[in-house]
């Protein structure tokens, strides 16, 4: 009976160090990002200018939030097709059969890639290939990490939503096999309708991987502390710029730098909260 | 029935479910081309360097880099500072994050449908999509600032312990619901005291998808650059004091991919830290798939 309470207490104050870890990250954020924000004011989120000219610093982080935002939107927009074809290829098409299996594998092997690899493919292969299509001039800039990026995410997207297609009963798919509907029209009327929301879910999942992504957007967006205009356009994201800027920074950029690294851990939580959530009401 | 099916309606709908059939299958192959193309080009680079004394030599200085290829000679030295500052790291990390990992998701497991269970998993999944820079952040705040007064291996540890700990959580706990009930109630049955259950039990019973969970965590981590840029900071010698900078191999990656000199070592050193993760990746998946 008493060994009973002390393996409680146990499991229950190392289950609590989880909790003190995340308040101790919260606290370490917001302490650093002090400097920052009561320097800059609210103003820090809307200012365009990141100038650590001596005496006249000025921080502001809207270049590197749009610059998250728009290779994360892009990169998921170009990975929608290629996962939700693999989902249905894994799920529906060849389910069980040896085909999948092996596709299946090489999809996981793909999401085990270091970022840093890919970064190197996309600066040695992906790049130089890009610049022969005629697409962009140098290679570098908001497209070419967009496109690394839908590369990384993929296999998040593909094996989420492969995941959800799998729990549609079969009993739904034969009824409509059974009025003779084609594959197509199965997938289109039964499967799609109901695993909506979970791939919706699987898709804003990607998204939340794709914003904190940083060694292979590093070395593909160009790094440029501007507000991206095109496609074609250098930029940074917040993780980039952290990853790039750290080094040299002291003082207010460091503040700055970790006010950055608040808001994408904000961004992040707001949208991974907002996927696991449509799991958990479809569960 | 005949005529039915030849109506021009019926073809054009077996023709449009061939048509997307046909789509899906160049999506999927479009898709995994990636791994073909990068292991490819990994392997076929990188070979070369690949040889014993890669693995038990430290990074050359730039200016031997330099001297070697103006001599057409291959690059001399390898990566063990790295291979050694990695598994240091790796290592301390998973001796903080396994067992805390596995504690909690026994809590999860165990106490299911209660407010500071549920408080925690949601904390715990949180932290799981906190982006892998930000943990560095942090751990550059606690340790480097506070605790090792400078960039060190344990920072590093820190940062990839933060990061391992939900997926351990996750994964145990996952684990045990696979468990029959039956077995834990059969033992506590007997007046076998809790803990014994745990360690006797429950523990061993679902021992292998413990270790495919904590392979697939060591897995991920390994190639993590980002937070150890920002706390382990690198270093160009084998390093085992906890409190010092250390390299790792993807930190090392890093490097040779910024000095000129040296730009031919990424090869290599990538095509190691991929055959490295890759078989964490298909060992764990072996083990997982054994089990069922």
């Amino acid at each position: 009976m008493n060994t009973d309470k002390v393996t409680r207490i146990v499991l229950i104050s190392v289950s609590v160090l989880i909790l003190i870890v995340a308040g101790g990250m919260v606290f370490a954020l917001v302490g650093g990002a002090i400097p920052s924000f009561s320097h800059f004011g609210l103003g820090f989120i809307t200012s365009a200018t990141w100038d650590p000219t001596e005496g006249k610093e000025s921080y502001g982080a809207l270049p590197f939030i749009a610059g998250t935002l728009i290779t994360s939107l892009a990169a998921l927009v170009i990975s929608l097709p290629l996962s939700f074809s693999t989902a249905l290829f894994l799920g529906e098409y060849f389910r069980k059969s040896r085909a999948s299996k092996i596709i299946g594998m090489m999809v996981d092997l793909l999401a085990g890639i270091p970022s840093i690899v890919y970064g190197l493919w996309g600066f040695y292969v992906l790049r130089p290939f890009l610049v022969d299509m005629g697409f962009e001039n140098q290679g570098f800039g908001v497209f070419t990490a967009s496109l690394i990026l839908a590369i990384m995410i993929i296999p998040y997207a593909t094996s989420l939503s492969n995941e959800i297609i799998m729990m549609v009963p079969n009993d739904l798919k034969e009824a409509a096999y059974s009025l003779g509907a084609t594959r197509l029209e199965v997938i289109t009327h039964v499967t799609i309708p109901a695993a909506r929301s979970g791939i919706i879910a699987g898709y804003i999942l990607s998204f939340g991987r794709a914003l904190g992504e940083t060694m292979a957007v590093t070395m593909l967006i160009g790094n440029a502390n501007i507000v991206p205009t095109s496609f074609t356009s250098t930029g940074n994201t917040m993780a980039s710029v952290i990853a790039n800027q750290f080094g040299e920074a002291d003082g207010l950029k460091l503040s700055s730098l970790i006010a950055i690294g608040l808001l994408l851990f904000l961004i992040t939580g707001i949208v991974n909260a907002i996927g696991k959530l449509i799991i958990k009401k479809m569960a | 029935m005949n005529a039915l099916n030849e109506t021009d309606n019926t073809r054009s709908r077996i023709l449009k479910d061939k048509i997307v059939l046909g789509i899906v299958i160049f999506f999927s192959l479009l898709t995994i081309s990636p791994i073909v193309l990068i292991i490819g080009k990994l392997i076929a680079k990188g070979y070369k360097q690949l040889s014993f004394g890669f693995i038990v030599e430290n990074t050359p200085s730039t200016f031997e880099a330099m001297t070697a290829i103006s001599n057409h000679e291959t690059i001399p030295g390898g990566i063990a500072n790295g291979l050694v500052g990695t598994l240091l790291m790796v290592a301390m990390a998973a001796a903080i994050a396994i067992p805390v990992g596995i504690i909690a998701g026994i809590y999860l497991y165990e106490t299911p449908g209660k407010f500071l269970p549920n408080l925690i998993r949601n904390v715990s999944d949180i932290l799981q999509g906190v982006p892998s820079i930000v943990l560095g952040l942090i751990s550059y705040m606690w340790v480097v600032k506070h605790v090792t007064n400078g960039f060190s291996a344990l920072a590093g540890s820190v940062s990839l312990a933060i990061m391992m700990l939900p997926m351990i959580v996750r994964s145990t706990e996952e684990t045990f619901k696979m468990i029959p009930q039956s077995l834990k109630e059969a033992a506590l049955a007997l007046g076998v005291p809790y803990y014994k259950v745990i360690l006797k039990v429950m523990i061993p019973t679902g021992f292998s998808g413990l270790l495919t969970g904590i392979l697939l965590a060591i897995g991920r981590v390994m190639g993590e650059t980002a937070p150890l840029m920002l706390t382990a900071l690198g270093s160009s010698v084998i390093n085992l004091n906890i409190a010092k900078p250390t390299s790792a191999v993807p930190l090392l990656i890093w490097e040779f991919y910024n000095d000129p000199n040296m730009v031919d070592l990424i090869w290599s050193s990538s095509l190691l830290l991929m055959i490295i993760v890759l078989s964490l990746n298909v060992i764990s998946k072996q083990i997982a798939a054994g089990r069922k």
